[in-house]
């Protein structure tokens, strides 16, 4: 039962990581100025050494658990679509520098506190890889909400662009806060993370970003639907297409190597 | 502790000396304080060697080039059993690079970090952090991009003599 939820939720914390790496590395070649495209993709580069880390781990988990041979590469080259975890926030498309940017502070927001929670963890390894990772996501809250203040307060285009990149990506910050199965289970063995506890002080922070960045509070937004599901398996449409590309290699040329 | 083994843990650490990141390749491992312990195990006729180490970010691509070149550099030795372990608490900081680390860098033209940390946190649009320029000497520099052209540097520039640079940031 626990081994299981700590795969679970070990997989699920590097779903999230992965797949956001995944996306922002689109941008590779593509960012606006040459210095943000090499900003950009550290951040993948950040989450993707998050991410391995993370998977080597839920390998150890279901290796000791299953007596078979998962390794870092299968799990993220080897599963299908419903077998992620992660969740729909980090899926969605990169759209324009504003879309990319409000997801990359509505997810480093999150990660931040739950990084921070997650260090007192009862399992050692979630909780050293969370102590390693919280220096990492330091730079990430702190690019990206300079990134939102400087578009927001910008010109009338540029908040324009972010106000559209709101009303796209909204719907998908109520999941970060609604636990999955596996993250109740979590918190009753000690090793995860009250996710409810964690909501306030991510709409304090957002809330404080956003009056600076001329955008109207979280609390004008209350009524808006959020979406769920990923963190169960039940993706959006988008997901398809990022494994696509993600997994080509290894569906195309199993085992390959270089 | 027997002092065969004591000898033979004080020899890996020297051998250690000649492994270098393979991005600033002026520093060893040594240098930037990534290996953490050194065991020696004398089991039987050949000596039980496991190296921990630590990386220094965790997507740090450097780091699979060190685990095979720590490997390389001890077989190169005679040391045939050799097992690398890594772990990541406590984090790797930039406290942990040492001081003739600091000096090699500088000669190689990479600002080394700053002895107190000043701007690991998320206060927003802090002022640049006061970076020596390691060709002029002058402190009247300015950063141009946080995020430089590895994980571990970003980029500045000096205001007097006109050099770019890259300095090792504070982590």
């Amino acid at each position: 039962m626990t081994k299981d939820t700590l795969y679970n939720y070990t997989l699920h914390l590097a779903d999230n990581a992965l797949i956001l790496a995944q996306r922002n590395s689109e941008w590779c070649g593509h960012g606006p100025v040459l210095e943000q495209d090499i900003a950009i993709t550290n951040i993948s580069l950040d989450l993707i050494g998050q991410a391995r880390s993370l998977y080597q781990y839920a390998a150890e988990v279901f290796n000791k658990k299953e007596g078979r041979e998962a390794t870092e590469d299968s799990l993220a080259y080897l599963r299908d679509v419903r077998e992620f975890k992660n969740c729909l926030l980090v899926e969605q498309p990169n759209g324009d520098w504003a879309q990319t940017i409000l997801r990359q502070f509505f997810f480093s927001t999150y990660q931040y506190g739950l990084y921070q929670q997650l260090q007192q963890s009862t399992d050692a390894t979630l909780a050293a890889i969370a102590e390693k990772s919280l220096k990492e996501v330091t730079y990430h809250v702190r690019w990206s909400s300079e990134w939102v203040i400087r578009l927001g307060d910008g010109t009338a285009e540029s908040h324009d662009r972010l106000e559209n990149a709101l009303d796209e990506l909204w719907m998908f910050t109520g999941e970060l806060f609604t636990p999955a199965g596996y993250e109740l289970d979590a918190l009753k063995a000690g090793f995860g993370v009250e996710l409810t506890a964690l909501k306030a002080a991510w709409e304090q922070k957002v809330n404080e970003i956003f009056a600076e960045a001329t955008l109207p509070d979280a609390a004008s937004r209350a009524g808006v639907w959020m979406q769920t599901g990923g963190k169960e398996g039940v993706h959006s449409e988008q997901l398809g297409f990022i494994l696509a590309e993600l997994q080509y290699m290894q569906r195309a040329y199993p085992g390959a190597e270089w | 502790m027997n002092t065969v083994t004591n000898i033979s843990v004080q020899k890996i650490w020297s051998i250690l000396e000649e492994v270098c990141d393979p991005e600033v390749p002026v520093l060893s491992v040594i240098d930037l304080g990534v290996v953490r312990e050194v065991k020696v195990a004398s089991v039987s006729e050949e000596d039980d060697v496991e190296v921990v180490i630590t990386p220094t970010y965790s997507g740090c691509p450097a780091m699979d080039v060190i685990r095979m070149n720590i490997h390389m550099v001890l077989l190169l030795h005679g040391y045939k059993n050799v097992q690398i372990t890594t772990v990541l608490s406590p984090a790797w900081t930039t406290d942990w690079m040492t001081e003739a680390g600091k000096h090699k860098l500088k000669a190689y033209g990479i600002a080394p970090p700053n002895p107190k940390q000043q701007v690991c946190n998320t206060h927003l649009f802090a002022e640049d952090e006061a970076v020596q320029c390691p060709h002029c000497n002058s402190y009247n520099t300015r950063r141009i991009s946080e995020f430089g052209s590895t994980a571990c540097k970003s980029l500045y520039q000096c205001n007097d003599c006109q050099e770019p640079f890259d300095y090792f940031k504070c982590h």
